[in-house]
């Protein structure tokens, strides 16, 4: 769980995971096209990503796709989120977001 | 087809064989996949199902492929909610192999990489299984390693 909490650590590798979030299976190219770092400091965080096993890759052909991969993360709820609190939790989280988008009913 | 909608990475404490066997054994498979039943000879061609516990259908499919304990792929529809069957058939490949990296304590584990392709364009029935797969995976995981499951229901 460190290398998770490590590479989360860093504002740049979150973006990488939203952007994955947003459109699940890029490549590298296609991170690199929308966001304001250089390739190899895109290649070195889902280098990082992956190592902590929060991005997982499929190669295809000659590309080689990245995707958001939830599994540690839930995890690390799992761990800390007793599973009594679960319900009370998601009724606060969806209160949150109805509020904050102002969608609230 | 296209390329995968998720790829999905656990690593597992455990050897190829005893996690084959996890995945295809009906027993074992109730206790991690929230007491659903699990009909199936794991041979290439055969009709695979998953039903609930009250004996309503939850998913149908075909064994596409079987290479234990490396790979099983499955053809998978799903059959409760019209909504997500009428987006037709996935296929969802179960690939197995050993790791030397394991990020929770280094050395080696098994890794297992679940991925589902939609033959269609829709994105009802991949949100749907989605939404299941972390927690049958913690559940699977927990079980190989502990001997025991944290989550009981999918809610």
């Amino acid at each position: 769980m460190d290398a998770a909490f490590k590479a989360l650590a860093d504002a740049s590798r979150r973006e990488l995971l939203d952007r994955l979030r947003a459109e699940n299976g890029q490549t590298l190219g296609e991170l690199c096209r929308r966001l304001d770092m250089t390739r190899q400091a895109v290649s070195k965080h889902l280098a990082i990503l992956e190592e902590a096993n929060l991005v997982a890759t499929v190669k295809r052909g000659r590309e080689k796709l990245h995707y958001l991969n939830p599994v540690p993360i839930h995890e690390i709820g799992e761990r800390w989120i007793g599973k009594f609190e679960r319900s009370r939790l998601q009724a606060l989280s969806d209160m949150k977001k109805a509020l904050e988008e102002g969608t609230g009913e | 087809m296209s390329k995968p909608k998720f790829v999905y990475v656990t690593y597992i404490r455990t050897t190829p064989e005893k996690l084959w066997a996890a995945l295809t054994d009906p027993q074992t498979i109730r206790k991690y996949w929230f007491g659903m039943t699990a009909e199936c000879d794991w041979k290439p061609g055969s009709p695979w199902r998953l039903k609930f516990e009250d004996g309503r259908m939850a998913d149908t499919g075909e064994v596409l492929e079987a290479v234990p304990p490396k790979r099983l792929v499955l053809k998978w529809r799903n059959e409760f909610k019209p909504e997500l069957k009428a987006e037709g058939y996935s296929r969802c490949t179960m690939e197995i192999e050993m790791a030397d990296y394991y990020p929770d304590f280094g050395g080696k584990a098994v890794k297992l990489t679940i991925t589902h392709e939609l033959e269609g364009d829709g994105t009802k029935f991949i949100e749907g299984v989605s939404g299941g797969w972390p927690k049958v995976l913690s559940n699977l995981k927990s079980l190989l390693e502990i001997g025991d499951v944290a989550f009981t229901t999918k809610a």
